[in-house]
């Protein structure tokens, strides 16, 4: 029985929304001697730790997060909501350690089934034999009648956005390697549907909101590429933002449509210089720069308009002004320690210097599984923010905290205290993003659907519930 | 060639040349220590290393 009396939505300003990222890792046992693996026995033994306490390989965390095995044994962290991008920034770092804790005892069980190896998790979205894998992105947006053409003003952003937010990566073809600027690009295959694995939208459209479906809906973006850095994630979902906060203020967006969305992703992805030209829809041709730029344009024109100046406002702009300027002059030092396409095309530079190989060299393709590992001692990016190579946004005490606290303003606080609450009593309880219930218990369900609200009464008496009845 | 000559044109030599800006000489020296530290391991059986990351594709 669900219970009923469930308090009214919380009004809350335009400018408030929730985020949240969902990371699909690639999963690397690295065991030249032993037997062949499959990844769904590496998976099953790296998640043993989690199935011992929480009874399954699909759990919500005490940060209130959701951790699980998705589709092609790719252990997937979803971040709990986060209601601002720093808070965002600190739970998607948080998921990194958090599966990065799970290696030393998957590493330990492989040992006991005979198997002597490393498990390397990776934050990147393509296998060695071009398996694609990926980050998604969640925006919280306002129902609206007319979310189809909503969703589709916003593709040439998302199509062109890659020269700034891409992860870079090493295109190998049967006539030699060439640096990209996403290795996502060449997975996607329409502009916007349903599906995900069998054809690869940049918008997905299932209507999950997670929330009051009267009032939201899910802008389920699933283009992008993981990011590593963080002041790329910062570039990523904050211009994304700023974007959609025009979009649902009603304001019309740049008249940029392009006659071929699959084509042009492609076309840009493959051409660093950002000189390629990709075809509009009223037959003109335009660059991904200049894209960036119209884009960038009208989002500067409403700042101190509809768009409040922040700081974080204003570090959005800023990044995505100068890594626009990095793409068309061709000297990508100035984002070189931000963006991570600049941070790995400087590092790869300079190993093939040292190595003086070319790009197709294996040692290059390693190098890039090493930028993506999350291990601190065998991945680069922690290594390369420690010698300051790399920028950070938030503080390592953040990331450190947001491992076991959700963020203090969402839902994600209920569920968390909830989670924290049922774990210490014993008791067996399900969770998912809108349900908090003790099982075989007389308390209720309680259903959650407001993901702004950070406090109810009902959540309050199933916790002192879990203490109580037995 | 007279000495005082030498260390004039020196000293000139030195303040005509482009100096790379300190910042970015600095980065590439950590740039290196930190390819100096990894270096080894990476070379290990690289291509095999590599060639054995295949998983299913995901969402």
């Amino acid at each position: 029985m669900i219970s009923s009396d469930i308090p009214a939505p919380l009004e809350v300003e335009a400018s408030r929304r929730i985020f949240g990222l969902e990371t699909e890792f690639g999963l690397h046992l690295d065991a030249p001697n032993a037997r062949h693996v499959t990844p769904e026995e590496v998976a099953g033994h790296l998640f043993h730790s989690v199935v011992q306490w929480g009874r399954s390989s699909n759990v919500f965390l005490t940060n209130g997060s959701r951790l699980y095995i998705d589709v092609g044994a790719h252990p997937e962290y979803a971040t709990a909501e986060a209601d601002s991008i720093s808070d965002l920034i600190a739970l998607d770092k948080a998921g990194e350690r958090i599966v990065q804790d799970l290696v030393v005892g998957g590493q330990q069980r492989l040992r006991m089934a005979g198997i002597d190896g490393i498990i390397h998790l990776y934050k990147n979205n393509t296998d060695s034999a071009g398996n694609s894998y990926g980050c998604h992105e969640n925006y919280l947006v306002r129902r609206r009648a007319d979310f189809a053409a909503f969703g589709s003003s916003l593709l040439p952003f998302l199509v062109s956005r890659q020269i700034v937010t891409g992860a870079g990566c090493v295109t190998r073809t049967p006539s030699g390697a060439h640096y990209s600027f996403s290795p996502r690009a060449d997975h996607m295959w329409e502009g916007m549907s349903s599906a995900t694995t069998r054809s690869r939208p940049m918008i997905n459209t299932r209507d999950e909101p997670h929330a009051n479906a009267d009032l939201y809906r899910r802008l389920h973006v699933i283009v992008g590429d993981s990011t590593m850095a963080q002041p790329t994630t910062l570039l990523k979902v904050g211009a994304t933002d700023l974007i959609l906060r025009l979009a649902e203020a009603r304001v019309a967006m740049p008249n940029l449509t392009l006659a071929r969305e699959m084509h042009a992703i492609r076309e840009i992805a493959h051409d660093v210089s950002g000189r390629a030209t990709v075809e509009r829809a009223d037959g003109q041709t335009i660059t991904g720069v200049e894209l960036q730029e119209a884009y960038l344009e009208f989002v500067l024109t409403h700042i101190d308009g509809l768009i409040e100046r922040t700081e974080e406002v204003e570090a959005i702009v800023d990044l995505w002004e100068r890594g626009i300027a990095a793409v068309r002059s061709g000297d990508f030092s100035a984002v070189a320690t931000e963006l991570d396409w600049a941070i790995k095309h400087r590092l790869i530079e300079r190993y093939q210097e040292r190595l003086g190989c070319g790009m197709d060299d294996p040692r290059i393709a390693r190098l890039e599984l090493a930028f993506h590992d999350v291990s601190p001692e065998l991945g680069l990016v922690r290594k390369l923010e420690s010698a300051g190579l790399i920028k950070t946004v938030v503080a390592e005490e953040r990331i450190v905290r947001a491992m076991g606290e959700p963020p203090a303003s969402t839902r994600a606080h209920l569920r968390g205290a909830f989670v924290r609450a049922a774990l210490e009593s014993g008791r067996d309880f399900t969770v998912d993003w809108v349900h908090l219930k003790i099982t075989g218990s007389q308390s209720r369900t309680v259903l959650l659907k407001d993901p702004f609200r950070n406090e109810d009464a009902r959540v309050d008496v199933l916790i002192e519930a879990l203490g109580a009845d037995t | 060639m007279p000495q005082t000559h030498a260390t004039s044109d020196a000293f000139e030599d030195d303040a005509s040349e482009p100096t790379p800006p300190p910042a970015q000489a600095a980065t590439t020296d950590a740039l290196d220590d930190l390819l100096d530290q990894i270096d080894g391991s990476l070379q290990v059986n690289a291509a095999q290393f590599v060639r054995s990351f295949v998983q299913k594709g995901g969402q």
